[in-house]
């Protein structure tokens, strides 16, 4: 099962990751990897857009290439947009496999290229003030992993 | 109709709004010539990338924009 979702309110993962478990019967390991919302640094809050015709079907083709790539059973990918505080849920990737490594990989894969190589622009509030996070050098190294 | 600018990220700041409507029936360098030389010049950064009613632009000089086009500007993503 291929389940993407792009979501404008706070969620709680584990009751999305609970029922994607269950829809796979059989599986041999589930990974899963939720991202928040950083509360050092004194930031204040974090701003997530998105440009919807692009977004929504790039997590959808990342997925199914995840999918394919680690001969997954099924993978969930959810991501947050709009304003989120610190200890929010950003991000939440599910794997599903017979195998525990393909599992762990899909997870980091996926992550790698949400991350960096997705539609999303960020900006980060603190002492009251907006600014926008720009791309990071690791970014690519992180993409590059992945050939 | 008119044609719309839709600006992400910092170029929505550069622009003061995340979007802008202007007049249909002109290339993509007279709506640019139009928007002042800050904006102009922040939309031609070579890492801008454009989609053009929802897909990626790979051509930007054949780019005509009709009655009811949405052409976006993306800056590079904020990664991580």
């Amino acid at each position: 099962m291929i389940d993407v979702r792009l979501l404008t309110a706070p969620f709680n993962p584990g009751a999305l990751v609970g029922p994607f478990a269950s829809a796979h019967p059989g599986l041999g390991g589930i990974c899963t990897f939720v991202g928040e919302v950083r509360g050092e640094d004194g930031v204040e809050a974090l701003e997530l857009s998105h440009y919807e015709p692009l977004t929504l079907p790039g997590m959808q083709e990342l997925a199914e290439t995840a999918a394919q790539r680690f001969a997954l059973m099924g993978i969930l990918i959810v991501h947050r947009t709009g304003v989120m505080m610190p200890g929010e849920p950003i991000v939440c990737v599910s794997a599903a496999a017979s195998h525990r490594r393909a599992a762990f990989e899909a997870v980091d894969f996926a992550m790698d290229h949400l991350k960096s190589d997705s539609w999303f622009w960020k900006r980060e509030k603190r002492d009251g003030a907006w600014r926008w996070i720009e791309p990071r050098a690791d970014d690519h190294s992180d993409l590059a992993r992945w050939g | 109709m008119d044609v719309t600018l839709l600006f992400l990220g910092k170029l929505a700041d550069v622009a003061g709004a995340g979007e802008l409507a202007v007049p249909a029936g002109q290339s993509l360098d007279a709506v640019l010539a139009g928007l002042g030389p800050e904006l102009a010049s922040a939309l031609r950064g070579e890492r801008i990338r454009m989609a053009l009613n929802g897909a990626l632009v790979s051509d930007a000089a054949a780019i005509v924009l009709e009655d009811g086009d949405e052409l976006a500007f993306l800056p590079p993503v904020s990664g991580g």
